[in-house]
């Protein structure tokens, strides 16, 4: 279980301290399927961040499984099985897709992990498995490769961040598959950031960050037609010009 | 041979016997094993320090080593070896030179490596550089090659210096035949207090040559690093100049490639880059479960593989 308490993240500009995230509470069982969702700039990605180790969150605690996260390093959290996809994910001269699915799995993979691997993400291995993941990688592919390693970690808690962002329609079809898979599978807690209908329509449970709180939370059912009601901002001018046609 | 030279052998030229085929392997100074086939010949050379290599045309798939080791410390030398490759030959030539130094003098080893492949020729040549011992007096290599391509030849030079030279001097000059291709790929690794200063003169002198140089480096601590990749075009070519270097420490890296046409028809490129480790490549890594330190080392494998 992911138990949240009183999380916050704030940082200090030109004298004034803004609060990224104000008091996040939550607790989120074993293997539930939960999609966060919000406006830009609402904390999420921080949230998500503070999980993995990538921001320091300056209150609160985090503690999965009975284990103090808070204070413990990326690495440690990585080898206590939680695992973080990047909405941009970096690229690496020289280094292979083979190299980073290696570097996942934490041993060398068969070809058959590494075609599964890739098959999930929608590529192939043949194609993919010697190309290097440097420059001459598309966005899509880049962020394909990025969900691969995740997945590839075998991780008891997953983290994604906007997976589907910059990814093509075809492939997007075969990502809401392989995340209906994670989800029917029942041997992982996945966190999904996303703003597609199509992944919010998955998930156990809906979970609304917005102004670096919890805004609400309740099944799709219970949060889709609220979503859909409102506008992208929550921006009065906007709502006038942009009625009926709301998302988030 | 003792542990010390099997090791060096392993390094710098992946051998852990005598190698088949034609072989020289050069140790403290002198030959210490030498064997020719029917189609590659290797020779002393006559008034100076080295051996010739002949390789007989239409000599295919077949390979020759020529590792030197530095066992003794204060041995200074230079040697000159000239490899006559034949026409339409396609073989693969492994140099490379260890210095161990245990001692206090310094140990230095000045190869002079002259190339002269015929028409139609592929060689695939593997240069490697290592250091090591825990002696105060320094490893140093001023490694200089030149090679001339004939009409149609083609050439592949790995050349990698991955730790343990505390000087190194490199310069390398290849004229580019009619036809012909060279693909030259350095690395480099300096930590320390290490200097390494490498020119790269490729003259394209024939019509549709074509020739390309990968320069990666790491500049550690607080190593020196000096590049000087220089394309010149003379005739209707192709010639494409990539320097990448990671900086780290302290370190210094100049990286000053230079393309010149004197054609109309030559079509040369540049690119150059220095920066330090990316820190949301190191982040990566790390949520795959690796330390600071072995993402760090990880990087950097991949990048100068």
């Amino acid at each position: 279980m992911l138990k949240i308490e009183n999380l916050q993240y704030s940082v200090a500009q030109e004298g004034k301290t803004t609060g990224i995230l104000r008091g996040i509470d939550l607790n989120v069982e074993q293997n539930h399927f939960m999609v966060i969702t919000g406006p830009n700039g609402g904390g999420k990605t921080t949230l998500a961040k503070c999980i993995m180790g990538l921001a320091e969150p300056t209150g609160g605690s985090i503690v999965w499984n009975g284990h103090g996260l808070t204070h413990l390093s990326i690495t440690e959290r990585a080898r206590l099985g939680v695992r973080y996809g990047f909405q941009q994910p970096p690229r690496f001269k020289g280094i292979t897709v083979r190299d980073l699915l290696t570097v996942a799995a934490g041993k060398d993979l068969s070809h058959s992990e590494e075609c599964a691997l890739l098959t999930q993400v929608g590529l192939c291995a043949k194609d993919y498995l010697n190309r290097e993941v440097d420059t001459s990688l598309s966005g899509g592919e880049l962020k394909r490769i990025e969900i691969a390693t995740v997945l590839a970690g075998k991780a008891s808690l997953m983290i994604f961040d906007e997976p589907e962002a910059g990814i093509d329609l075809w492939s997007f079809t075969r990502l809401t598959e392989t995340f209906g898979k994670l989800r029917d599978r029942r041997n992982a807690t996945i966190l999904i950031i996303s703003h597609q209908e199509r992944i919010l329509s998955m998930a156990d449970t809906i979970l609304m960050v917005s102004d670096g709180k919890i805004t609400g939370r309740g099944t799709p059912e219970e949060i889709l037609p609220q979503i859909t009601g409102e506008t992208v901002c929550f921006c009065k001018a906007l709502d006038g010009n942009a009625e009926g046609g709301a998302k988030v | 041979m003792n542990q010390i030279d099997k090791n060096l052998l392993e390094t710098v030229a992946s051998l852990h016997e005598i190698p088949e085929g034609a072989y020289n392997i050069r140790k403290d100074g002198k030959s210490e094993a030498r064997n020719s086939t029917a189609a590659i010949q290797i020779t002393p050379k006559e008034g100076v320090d080295g051996i010739e290599i002949h390789i007989a045309p239409e000599t295919r798939e077949q390979s020759v080593h020529i590792p030197v080791i530095l066992a003794k410390s204060g041995i200074q030398e230079t040697v000159e070896n000239d490899f006559y490759v034949g026409e339409n030959s396609d073989v693969l030539i492994v140099a490379g030179c260890g210095i161990h130094n245990s001692g206090s003098d310094d140990s230095a080893h000045s190869g002079v490596h002259t190339f002269y492949i015929g028409k139609g020729a592929h060689v695939k040549y593997v240069e490697k550089h290592y250091g090591e011992g825990e002696g105060t007096g320094s490893r140093i290599m001023n490694p200089k090659t030149v090679v001339y391509l004939e009409e149609g030849a083609s050439m592949e030079m790995d050349m990698t210096q991955i730790r343990g030279i505390d000087s190194t001097n490199r310069e390398t000059t290849i004229h580019v035949g009619a036809g012909a291709e060279v693909v030259l790929t350095e690395r480099l690794l300096t930590h320390g207090m290490q200097k390494a200063e490498s020119r790269v003169d490729i003259f394209l002198d024939g019509a549709d040559s074509t020739a390309r140089i990968l320069s990666r480096s790491v500049g550690q601590d607080q190593s020196e690093q000096i590049f000087f990749p220089c394309m010149t075009g003379n005739e209707k070519c192709f010639g494409h100049v990539q320097c990448d270097s990671i900086i780290m420490g302290d370190a210094r890296i100049s990286s000053i490639p230079a393309i010149r046409a004197n054609c109309v028809d030559a079509q040369l490129i540049h690119e150059a880059a220095i920066g330090k480790i990316a820190g949301d490549q190191l982040l990566k890594l790390m949520t795959l479960g690796l330390t600071e330190e072995e993402a760090e080392e990880h990087i950097l494998n991949g990048f100068l593989k």
